[in-house]
């Protein structure tokens, strides 16, 4: 009974015989593993390729987790990446439920992985997309029953099994993931509020009018948003149980469901463990390969340089994303067929929140002045960010037309003239010079 | 059961079955249709899902709204009049519907 349950499940293609060669072991089984495969197989890769990830489920998509699943609007099974007659057609093996714990590294590239079941996966090539999991919030009461986070599944289904019986819910950190949960909550009928520590509103990834364009919105659709938050602790019920929040000074915010969303730490243990360089990451080539010369690392774990064509040299990034984690698993899969493809594409993120669609092309780190564009009845504003004259980025809510004009803009390596641009009634697509 | 004919830009010609309510996208994606990515899981985020509907089924389609009309002036192969986002379009049952997938999506 007991090795039942220890036993990881598989699904997928056969797993090769116990002992031999395997082939690409991918630890890590989401957005990026699951593309690195599929990219491996549409480039015409030969070798077995078993997908290996921790968490019991089939390989899923995250973004909705926190908005239409929350919600309900979606079920389980529409965040299923791939079919499981796809996975055997392409001769990929699943492993789920499954932890590495060691690995045995050879000198060229090949070695043996220890599960935690006990199950030994021996490669021939190893890829590590382990992603990130979340900061932890440390504050007294922080271990209280609904205290929860949402990086994965299993949070989701647990604050969705707690949200009927709440009625008044505490987000702790102002960001993408706390925004989006936030705004889902308070569709479904919860009075929430949110506690930002920083200055603004999702300040690691906006410029500040953005943050506080969010701010405002939000605030009219009634959360009750508080910047600069200091929380003193998270109090009990006197059964275990979250009842509020105290601040600093002592105001209490009574909830039932406290929702932590602040940040994320790449998982580098394993690449730790390798003897891989870390910092911030793990760190990688332009090729997505560690410094051992062999190991693939992919996605949200991976510090990798700077891809947008035109950033400084030597600037270094890690990047939270979607399309990170399909790009990169794409540069990846060149680099194990021996190809070497540069980084495609300009990096974009998007959130949506209540009935605001944020998409961001680019990256605005190093700008130095912005344009705005704004027409307030259509909900529609765009800020443009601009770094020596030279369009670097947007953040566009509701605004498709301006985010699909600058990614191509900064695509073909073009500009958008800032003062023609500050006229919202001008398509910025006529810009693109 | 309902069913969608995916033509890919050179002619061939894929019938996937489709689940009553999944999208034309979840439909393609989950079963490996190449021609459509959907990176953004559809969330109407990415117009990576970019689909030409065939004459006879695109009138009997839900009239899109805004959002979809103006992602579609992003997409990599340029829109024609019978464009449409097909993580937008949800299978009823029984339904058939074809669609053209365009060269590329990014």
């Amino acid at each position: 009974m007991s090795t039942q349950t220890l036993s990881p499940s598989l699904a997928g293609a056969d797993a090769p015989a116990a002992g031999t060669a395997t082939g690409l072991l991918i630890i890590g089984a989401s957005q990026s593993g699951v593309q690195l495969a599929i990219s491996l197989r549409a480039l015409g890769y030969t070798e077995h390729i078993t997908l290996l990830g921790e968490e019991d489920h089939r390989p899923y998509q995250r973004p909705a987790l926190s908005k239409e699943f929350l919600q309900d609007k979606v079920g389980s099974e529409s965040l299923i990446f791939r079919s499981n007659d796809y996975w055997i057609e392409h001769n990929i093996t699943l492993v789920k439920g499954e932890r590495i714990e060691s690995i045995s590294a050879h000198p060229d590239g090949s070695g043996e992985a220890a599960g935690s079941s006990g199950t030994t996966y021996p490669y021939t090539r190893l890829a590590l997309t382990v992603g990130a999991r979340p900061r932890l919030f440390e504050a007294p009461g922080a271990q209280l029953d609904g205290v929860v986070y949402l990086r994965n599944a299993d949070d989701a289904l647990k604050l969705k099994a707690l949200a009927p019986q709440a009625s008044d819910v505490v987000v702790i950190g102002g960001g993408f993931i706390g925004l989006e949960a936030a705004s889902s909550l308070q569709a479904m009928g919860k009075k929430v509020t949110v506690l930002e520590y920083g200055p603004r509103l999702v300040g690691r990834a906006v410029g500040e009018d953005t943050s506080e364009y969010f701010r405002k919105q939000h605030t009219e659709r009634g959360l009750d948003i508080r910047i600069a938050a200091r929380i003193e602790q998270i109090v009990d019920d006197g059964h275990g149980a979250v009842q509020a929040v105290r601040l600093v000074g002592g105001e209490e915010i009574s909830a039932q469901i406290v929702l932590i969303g602040i940040g994320v730490i790449p998982n580098t243990q394993l690449g730790e463990k390798l003897g891989l360089e870390i910092d911030n990451g793990i760190v990688v080539d332009e090729h997505a390969v560690a410094s051992d010369g062999h190991t693939i690392v992919v996605g949200d774990v991976a510090n990798m340089p700077n891809p947008v064509p035109g950033s400084p040299s030597g600037e270094r990034i890690r990047l939270e994303s979607v399309n990170n984690a399909v790009e990169h698993a794409k540069v990846a899969a060149y680099s194990l067929m021996g190809q070497r493809e540069a980084y495609a594409g300009i990096p974009w993120f998007w959130s949506n929140q209540a009935n605001m669609k944020l998409q961001i092309a680019g990256l605005s780190m190093g700008f130095d002045s912005t344009v705005r564009r704004e027409v307030p009845e259509k909900g529609k504003f765009t800020v443009l960010y601009y770094r020596a004259g030279q369009i670097i980025a947007a953040d566009c809510v509701n605004a498709p037309l301006d985010f699909m004009a600058v990614k191509q803009a900064l695509a073909a390596g073009k500009n958008i003239n800032p003062d023609a641009a500050s006229n919202p009634a001008t398509l910025l697509k006529t810009l693109i010079a | 059961m309902a069913k969608v004919h995916f033509t890919d830009f050179e002619g061939a010609t894929q019938v996937i079955e489709a689940n009553p309510g999944d999208s034309i996208m979840e439909t393609a994606v989950r079963n490996g249709v190449e021609g459509i990515v959907g990176e953004c899981g559809g969330s109407l985020s990415c117009a990576t899902c970019h689909v030409f509907v065939a004459d006879q089924d695109f009138a009997a389609l839900e009239p899109m709204e805004e959002m979809e009309d103006e992602m579609l002036y992003g997409t990599a192969v340029d829109r024609e009049e019978n464009s449409r986002l097909s993580c937008q379009i949800k299978m009823c049952a029984a339904q058939e519907i074809h669609v053209t997938t365009p060269e590329t999506q990014v």
